[in-house]
């Protein structure tokens, strides 16, 4: 563990070089266990892939014990710790019509787009970040057969609900938003609704499933093409 | 008129007119950013003026333009940036509180020094909150009235106020407002992928601000900084972080930055500069000073103690 600092009000800690469910499973017990103690020194986390940002109010506590506090921090043991996490599976209506990267991104792969959509729904995922825009969950990590770089020239819009691929990462878009990840199909549930108890379906340390469902079911799902 | 229906119509609303509080806090998990007031120091002085708590919901006015009308009793202030007040046509000074009858008009000018203004008035405006906040962050659509900017014809809603002390902050107090600022930055983050000469580059030369400044950030120009780093693992960012992509051309990220990013950043400008920073125009020069930690904290108390102690002047 490493903490360095980031500014007046923040330190960053980091927990691993890399990604991997070990290293988030760290981030989030780091979350869970200082907001459960820094009482209203605490200002804000942002948990990400193997770093937590903690914002502190520095009229009330300074960056020494705020360290001090991460430091003494007791984790459970490592054999629990990728468990953590609620399993939610999200309904993905894939085909060209809803995802207008999938040929072009099984062409790339040599695959065929049943076989993309097989290995990107077969596969669990874990919720390694929420940032970019409200509710937008960075889930990896994807098979490197169907791993696609970002487009070169990112689309202006891209329809709530599109379900993307960037590098080895897939993510659910929560709202229309400017984008240059591969989108390869549509998802009816919404991803942040701010109406909603709770706002978003996921959270960091979930894990999320994707399951592939009909035009038909989709659209009964309240899905818009 | 029933309370609910007391408040300020919205005639003109200039050019960008945001309904903020202190901000949004504790909602980072779920990607949602902090918004609130990008000058604290003026904000809380425009509540101050009106005798409201801190973090009362007021009005940031930025560059100017804002109209509106009185349809209720009550006493107002204007702070930070320097721009013509006006009600029913007479100028008035800025930095102190006025008295307001229904039916009059408010007009803010154009700035003629800063760039942001804040209105506030007694007991400040009646906004629901969303996540625990009236800040509005327009690319989130959250906040204010409906998640955007003030809109031709809005009704800001607030409660009438009969009989108010009525205060002056000296003019010894005010901040003033010029085009070059030198913003002091806690080296922080991957401050270490810049090399010695870089960061003798990056405290040594002078930026400009560009015209691409926004609530989320604001975009610099000068010379080049580069950091070893090609690119990073995604991560929390704070708010003042300076982030140097490719180009080497710094960002300062401010309230409304996205909530975590993968570019290198070199530290962060304390939110005493920050202030200063969000008063700039495009074109005005900056300068990067280093400061310890340790002298960041004493200067953030120093500056609560003297914002505490500042007495202001009672006129009415």
């Amino acid at each position: 563990m490493l903490i360095e600092v980031a500014g007046e009000n923040a330190l960053i800690v980091y927990f691993g070089e890399t990604a991997n469910p070990q290293v988030s499973a760290r981030v989030q017990q780091a979350v869970d266990l200082l907001s459960q103690t820094m009482g209203d020194a605490l200002v804000d986390l942002v948990p990400s892939y193997a770093s937590l940002l903690v914002i502190y109010n520095p009229l009330v506590t300074d960056h020494f014990a705020v360290k001090r506090q991460i430091r003494a921090l007791q984790y459970a043991e490592e054999s629990d710790q990728p468990q953590t996490g609620n399993l939610i599976e999200l309904p993905v209506y894939y085909g060209t019509d809803a995802g207008p990267d999938l040929q072009s991104l099984a062409d790339n792969a040599g695959l065929t787009t049943n076989e993309v959509i097989q290995i990107h729904s077969e596969m669990e995922y874990r919720v390694y970040a929420i940032g970019f825009a409200p509710g937008f969950a960075y889930l990896g990590e994807v098979d490197e057969r169907i791993a696609a770089a970002r487009l070169s020239t990112p689309r202006l819009k891209v329809p709530r609900g599109a379900v993307a691929i960037a590098d080895r990462q897939t993510a659910v878009y929560p709202a229309v938003s400017p984008g240059g990840w591969n989108l390869i199909g549509l998802c009816p549930i919404r991803m942040f609704d701010p109406a909603a108890e709770p706002t978003m379906p996921v959270q960091v340390g979930d894990r999320v499933k994707f399951a592939p469902i009909s035009k038909q079911e989709f659209l009964s799902l309240g899905g818009e093409l | 008129m029933s309370l609910a229906e007391t408040g300020f119509k919205v005639l003109q609303p200039g050019l960008l007119t945001l309904i903020q509080d202190a901000g949004r806090f504790g909602y980072h998990r779920i990607g949602l950013t902090n918004g609130g007031p990008l000058d604290m120091a003026s904000f809380r002085w425009a509540n101050q003026l009106c005798g409201n708590p801190e973090g009362t919901t007021a009005l940031e006015v930025s560059i100017g333009g804002l109209v509106m009308e009185a349809q209720l009793d009550t006493y107002f202030a204007v702070t930070g940036a320097n721009l013509p007040l006006k009600v029913n046509g007479v100028e008035l000074e800025g930095w102190q509180t006025h008295a307001i009858k229904a039916g009059d008009r408010i007009e803010l000018g154009f700035t003629q020094a800063g760039a942001r203004a804040y209105l506030a008035v007694a007991g400040g405006f009646s906004i629901p909150v969303s996540f625990a906040s009236s800040a509005t962050v327009t690319r989130e659509g959250i906040g204010g009235l409906t998640g955007d900017k003030l809109q031709q014809g809005d009704f800001l809603p607030c409660a009438p106020h009969a009989t108010k002390a009525m205060y002056r902050l000296a003019a010894a107090y005010r901040p003033s407002f010029s085009q070059q600022e030198t913003l002091r930055l806690v080296l922080g983050y991957q401050h270490a992928s810049f090399d010695n000469v870089q960061k003798r580059l990056f405290f040594s030369s002078e930026y400009r601000l560009t015209d691409r400044a926004d609530r989320m950030g604001f975009r610099l120009e000068g010379q080049a900084v580069r950091s070893s780093l090609t690119g990073i693992l995604s991560e929390g960012i704070c708010h003042g972080a300076v982030q140097i992509p490719a180009d080497g051309q710094p960002i300062v990220l401010l309230n409304d930055r996205q909530t975590i990013g993968g570019y290198p950043k070199i530290g962060s400008v304390i939110s005493l500069d920050t202030a200063k920073l969000s008063q700039l125009l495009p074109g005005s020069c900056i300068h990067f000073e280093e400061v310890s930690i340790e002298q960041s904290h004493n200067l953030i108390c120093l500056a609560a103690h003297r914002f505490a102690n500042t007495p202001l002047e009672r006129i009415a």
